[in-house]
């Protein structure tokens, strides 16, 4: 496998054969190609400054801009691909581009150090084709915190640029790009980053370095490099892998290839995948655009946080994990995947390849929730996924309740389950089954909210299923929601 | 000569736009590296209370690449520093007063390396018990400074026969500035000690002068330059200072350059933010609503050291009136000190904490009175105005103080603004207020009627969600109450080719103030933009500033830009008049970069230059501007502390979920006062950014310490400042017609603070919401921030007689 980073940088080939892998690209940037445009507001993935375009060659709707945070993007995850910075938008006569000429028309920057970051957002959204709804606009920016303009300048030079696709180099570029293999490997005593291309390479290379972290968008596991300066010594990233990338309709359902990103998965949501209203639901309020651009599903449930924002969701709708090793495939109900905090099912040298997910019924309700002290770009207070199943006679048949944030691992609140099934699907049952969820969950008090709050939210957000679910079997996407519970107007 | 034009009032763009967009635009940390560059990374104090027994720098010192651990005894001058009082040690000595107060700075050859070594610095401390609140501090009888009281009349006597008495308490939280560029100074070595550093600092000036202290050498040894900063919003007033101290000292000891840049998590620990503050109050009012009585105890956390808060406390008292005339009131203030990180300067400077209190006792006697909102505020208004439009009686003229004026006091101005209702309670006469005015056109252009209506119809049918509307009228004192500060300067350079380069005192942060300065020399000179340059703010070329603060840096700068350029402009005129043989000089007009009569001849301004060179006239001229008239006394509690009042009124539309107390503000208008804009645009970008500032530090900033006094919310994934969702999709800024300035730079007004606390009328509506859960008449206790728990908590509590089963279910 090759041991040189090689890619392009805003149209020019950089080749290193030096640099440590766990350098990342905002460092690199900034350090030693000393192109300072591109800022660090928090190296956590949560300001935007940083933000610069990938060419992700390989999305399913075709080559595509991507906005990224450089700061949680370590060098062998560009390898053989395209990276745009704001320094690079210029044409060549020196002429800017129209998300440049916007921003400075709107007034859409003051301080200015926000401003690449803004940029590179509205660069992306300017050659997105999936942009139809008006709330994918703060979706696609609110990535970018801005501390100086209240964002009403931001917004409209959004709507100005947005989906505007210009015939221009870059539009040029995404027409002409093929897809390039991010194979690499570098090992330097103790230390190693491999990103296999095929799984042969990755059984032996973990059979090799059993010690090894798994890693694909990073977004999370770079943390340890840039927020608690720890070292990765050794990582395998799971990237160079097509097969693990993707969403198909299988039997029963649909799989959902373990590196599937979340902008994968929203715009799959977004398609086709009318079961998967839920999941949108969520994802509008997951992270942001630049992390859902490069997270993946199978790290947000691998890294078994209990306030990863899929795993409610998923847990509610019946997931299935598919692990795969060197031995071969098994499958365990997510139920079973989550052991303890952050510990999971999965063997040493086994990955989670995907996620199978079955097909809502008719007789179905379902809906996902999630609260937290700012409605876009923030951690789970309390997240929720719901399910249940009506017989004839409207009565719960199937019921599963799962939550975020109320336990040590994601979990399905039990009790109340026990206490609701085979009752009628009504506001008044509910009420009677609800005081059971005390015995499902003892929640903490920190920093995001109070045992107490998160004891009523999570009663309360069972009270908004069964509101919603009286209207609508799977309450979609509302247009501008006051809350995570859509019930603007109740007749 | 063409007719003309002047950039000034009409539409513009930020001066540094393209550099924005395109990434070069500098700041501190994007400069080049200077050859032989070392980094200085500060290490914080663990305890928030205790003492240094020592610290071991072995292992540190050990690590490859580590050249140095200062401590304070590497301090060759004073080990002192504070932008009032010089009461902090620059590095610790022996005491520790914060968790994260500066105890010592490891040099290196990259961040990385200083990262290792303070992994191995070792500091031996004795912790001992902290006081980490305000209810603490008062009861540990710890203070910064001496009270503040203003005080007339008899408040005990007109609470007495008040229609409606209400008392009340109040705490509002801190905030992080936030600013999008972190903390950063680099300092180069000069000859003979002699340093430059550049900082991204509010206040070079401030940071020549204590750099110099900490070194002890001349002023003249230091220059100090700031490109710009990434953001400031009062967090690089005083605290930009101690980096850049840092920076300097390791500079000089090492003979290298050395940059000190904070990562967010340090600068958040580090610095101060907003300060929090607790008041308690009562207020007596009439049956018509007219505040009677006031009387306010408030304590506004200092933090450890004294820092800025004095003038932050003053700056509270003086807005604790807001906009409403009182006739009998006594407010005391006074701050504390606890051990969390100095608190300073932060937008606003203690008005907005003011502002809260009297809001609440008005939002609540609109309540308990039935009457409306909007309406109790408008008859409370300064001047003899808000006597009318309404049935209520009243008595124009009237002196309603309820004690004798004592003898000094009898004089005709304090008798003539008692009878017009227009003296403040530090009795300054309100000469012009214009929130009459603002109020009827706020009102009816933003629909208030009908959409109180609208709001009681949509609450009557929804059961787990309510809307909300809140109106918030904002008067706001311009001028440093420190009178010395009010005075800036300018100097102006042209060049034979009819090139200007313009300096003055100020610093852009974002807010627009090097494209005011700009556009007032284009306009002085008569010469297009694109041929002057804004430069570079450093202390040797317009020294002994003031900080850019207190929404004061057009006011003052521009009118030093102003007489700089009007002089050098009268220099060349008589010149003008001779080369273009017109007998009467003031006939002459300077216009976009050509001089001339108007239907008559011209030369260019270049060719003017030229020769004014070749006649030996120069060309560069200093200004110099004061304020006229300003004086406080604080022990009496009386004086002038502002040139004129800023006013500006919002109407705030919410929506709140029931079931989990998140809530949107669905729609803002503001109608504000900025008097004849300099930059129209540009002041209403300082409106809308200031209004989602004050939202966050009401709604969603939630700054947490663990109970040791560790601050828990150091990032931006812990501390939420406003995203792009939680500005309201209908955002409506009209800036007030036809109202210049009098006495004040082309007629327009400060705009840098005023519009942050029109925010505080998201409280308003979302107790108007909440009520809404509840039986009519129940008011709610609606604690600040309004995150979505304590927006539940105030819910749950107005309906809690009806939900008793839901509260009752969740526990």
């Amino acid at each position: 496998m090759p041991q040189t980073l090689r890619f392009h940088l805003n149209d020019r080939l950089i080749e290193d054969r030096s640099v440590r892998p766990t350098t990342t690209l905002l460092a690199y940037l900034r350090e030693n190609l000393h192109l300072t445009g591109t800022k660090e507001g928090c190296a956590e993935g949560d300001c935007g400054a940083c933000t610069v375009v990938l060419l992700d060659a390989d999305a399913p709707g075709g080559p595509s801009y991507r906005a990224i945070n450089a700061c949680l993007v370590l060098l062998p995850m560009v390898q053989g691909r395209r990276v745009y910075t704001v320094e690079g938008l210029r044409d060549a006569a020196g002429g800017y581009h129209p998300v440049q000429e916007a921003v400075v028309r709107e007034l859409g920057s003051q301080c200015g150090y926000c401003t690449p970051g803004v940029v590179m957002a509205l660069f992306e959204a300017c050659y997105r084709k999936d942009l139809r709804e008006p709330w994918q606009l703060d979706d696609q920016m609110c990535g970018n915190l801005c501390r100086c303009t209240g964002y009403r300048p931001i917004r409209d030079a959004a709507r100005a640029v947005a989906a505007t696709c210009p015939e221009d180099q870059f539009s040029r570029t995404l027409r002409e790009a093929g897809s390039d293999s991010m194979a690499f490997a570098r090992t330097e005593q103790t230390r190693s980053y491999a990103t296999p291309a095929s799984f042969a390479e990755l059984w032996a290379v973990l059979a090799a370095r059993p010690q090894s972290r798994l890693i694909c968008g990073g977004t999370d596991l770079a943390l340890t490099l840039t927020r608690r300066y720890q070292d990765l010594p050794e990582l395998v990233s799971l990237e160079g892998l097509p097969e693990l990338r993707g969403v198909a309709q299988v039997a029963g359902g649909w799989r959902i290839g373990a590196t599937t990103t979340l902008a994968d998965l929203e715009a799959a949501c977004l398609a086709e995948m009318v079961a998967y209203v839920p999941l949108l639901r969520m994802l509008r309020y997951f992270a942001s655009r630049q992390i859902k651009n490069r997270a993946t599903i199978g790290g947000n449930l691998c890294n078994a946080s209990p306030i990863g924002d899929l795993a409610p969701v998923l847990l509610g709708l019946g997931a299935r994990a598919e692990l795969r090793s060197a031995a071969g495939v098994r499958e365990v109900a997510l139920d079973e995947f989550f052991l303890a905090y952050r510990q999971t099912a999965l063997q040493p040298g086994e990955i989670l390849a995907a996620v199978r997910v079955p097909d809502i019924p008719a007789n179905a309700r379902a809906a996902a929730y999630k609260v937290s002290k700012r409605r876009e770009l923030d951690i789970s207070t309390v997240g929720a996924g719901f399910y249940v199943e009506l017989d004839d006679s409207g009565r719960v048949s199937l019921v599963r309740l799962a939550y975020g944030g109320m336990a040590a691992t994601p979990a399905r609140a039990r009790h109340l389950e026990a206490a609701l099934l085979g009752k009628p699907w009504s506001i008044a049952q509910v009420e009677a089954a609800l005081p059971a969820l005390a015995h499902d969950f003892q929640p903490i008090d920190d920093l995001r909210g109070s045992a107490w709050y998160r004891g009523l939210v999570a009663a309360n957000l069972v009270r908004g299923f069964v509101r919603e679910t009286e209207l609508v079997a799977l309450p979609n996407l509302s247009q501008r929601p006051s809350g995570t519970v859509h019930l603007e107007v109740l007749p | 000569m063409s007719t003309p034009t002047s950039p000034l009032h009409g539409p513009s763009r930020h001066e540094s736009a393209h550099g924005h967009v395109s990434g070069a635009a500098r700041y501190v940390d994007d400069l080049p590296a200077p050859g032989g560059l070392l980094f200085g990374l500060p290490v914080g104090s663990p305890v928030a209370r205790g003492r240094l027994r020592a610290v071991g720098c072995e292992a540190a010192l050990a690590v490859p690449g580590v050249h140095a651990v200062l401590l304070a005894r590497d301090v060759p001058g004073h080990n002192r520093i504070g932008a009032i009082v010089h009461d902090e040690p620059l590095l610790a000595e022996d005491e520790l007063y914060a968790v994260g107060q500066l105890v010592a700075l490891i040099v290196g050859e990259s961040v990385a390396v200083c990262r290792a070594a303070a992994k191995v610095l070792v500091l031996a401390v004795d912790e001992a018990p902290a006081i980490l609140s305000i209810a603490d501090a008062i009861a540990a009888d710890s203070y910064l400074g001496s009270p503040h009281v203003m005080r007339r009349g008899d408040v005990a006597a007109a609470l007495a026969r008040a229609a409606l008495q209400l008392e009340g308490e109040l705490a509002s939280g801190g905030q992080d500035h936030f600013y999008l560029e972190t903390q950063a100074a680099l300092a180069i070595p000069g000859e003979d000690g002699a340093l430059e550093i550049h900082s991204s600092t509010q206040h070079p000036t401030e940071v020549q002068v204590a750099t110099a202290e900490i070194l002890g050498c001349d002023r003249n040894r230091i220059v100090v330059q700031v490109p710009r900063m990434g953001g400031g919003f009062g967090g690089k007033e005083s605290q930009a200072t101690h980096f850049a101290a840092l920076a300097a000292l390791a500079a000089l000891r090492l003979r290298r350059p050395v940059k000190v840049w904070l990562s967010r998590e340090l600068d958040m620990q580090m610095t101060g933010k907003r300060h929090p503050f607790w008041s308690r109050w009562r207020a007596g009012f009439d049956a018509h609503g007219r505040l009677t009585a006031f009387e306010v105890f408030t304590y506004a956390d200092g933090g450890w050291s004294v820092d800025l808060s004095p003038a932050i406390l003053d700056r509270a008292l003086f807005h604790l009136s807001n906009a409403y005339y009182i006739p009998n009131l006594r407010f005391e203030g006074r701050a504390v000190r606890t051990n969390t990180a100095s608190n300073t300067a932060f937008r606003g400077f203690g008005g907005p904490q003011g502002m809260l209190v009297i809001e609440d006792a008005m939002t609540r006697a609109a309540e308990r009175l039935g009457i409306d909102p909007a309406e109790l505020r408008r008859r409370n208004y300064y001047g003899a105005e808000a006597l009318q439009g309404d049935d209520t009686p009243a008595t124009p003229g009237a002196i309603e103080v309820d004690a004798p004026l004592p003898e000094g006091e009898l004089d005709e101005r304090v008798l003539a603004s008692l009878r017009d209702r227009a003296l403040t309670p530090y009795y300054q006469s309100v000469e012009d207020c214009r929130l009459p005015r603002i109020h009827r056109e706020l009102l009816a252009q933003a629909d208030y009627a009908a959409r109180r209506a609208e709001i009681e119809a949509f609450n009557a049918r929804s059961p787990l969600v309510k809307r909300g509307l809140g109106f918030m009228p904002v008067k706001f004192g311009i001028s440093f109450t420190n009178a010395v500060l009010n005075q800036a300067g300018a100097l102006v350079l042209i060049y034979t080719d009819g090139s200007v380069q313009l300096n003055h005192g100020g610093t852009e942060m974002g807010q627009g103030l090097h494209s005011k300065m700009l556009a007032i020399c284009a306009h002085e000179l008569g010469v297009p933009e694109r041929q002057i340059r804004v430069m570079t703010t450093a202390t040797d070329k317009v020294p002994n500033t003031s900080a850019t603060a207190a929404s004061s840096g057009s006011d003052l700068n521009g009118a030093a830009v102003q007489l700089a350029c009007a002089e050098l402009r009268e220099r060349l005129r008589p010149l003008a008049a001779e080369l273009l043989g017109v007998a009467a000089p003031e006939q002459v007009g300077f216009v976009d970069g050509q001089v001339g009569v108007a239907g008559g001849p011209s030369i260019s301004f270049a060719e003017l230059t030229r020769t004014a060179w070749a006649r030996r006239i120069s060309l560069s001229a200093a200004g110099y501007y004061a304020t006229p008239g300003i004086v406080y006394d604080r022990e009496a509690g009386r004086g002038k502390p502002f040139h004129y009042f800023a006013y500006g009124a919002a109407l705030t539309e919410v929506e709140v979920s029931g079931l989990t107390g998140e809530h949107r503000v669905l729609r803002v208008d503001i109608l504000h006062d900025v008097g004849r804009s300099l930059l129209p645009n540009i002041d209403r970008g300082q409106i809308e950014g200031g209004y989602i500032q004050g939202l966050g530090w009401l709604t969603c900033e939630e700054l947490v310490w663990d109970p040791r006094g560790h601050l828990l919310t150091h990032g931006p994934s812990t501390y939420k400042i406003p995203a792009v969702g939680d500005a309201p999709e209908d955002f409506r800024v009209t800036l007030l017609s036809s109202a210049p300035q009098v006495n004040v730079i082309h007629g327009s007004k400060a705009v840098g603070e005023p519009p942050l606390m029109l925010a505080i009328s998201v409280i308003a509506a979302l107790r108007h919401a909440i009520a809404g859960f509840g039986e009519v008449g129940v008011a709610p206790r609606l604690a600040i921030p309004c995150t979505p728990e304590a927006i539940l908590r105030a819910i749950e509590e107005v309906c809690a007689p009806a939900r008793a089963t839901l509260v009752s279910a969740a526990e």
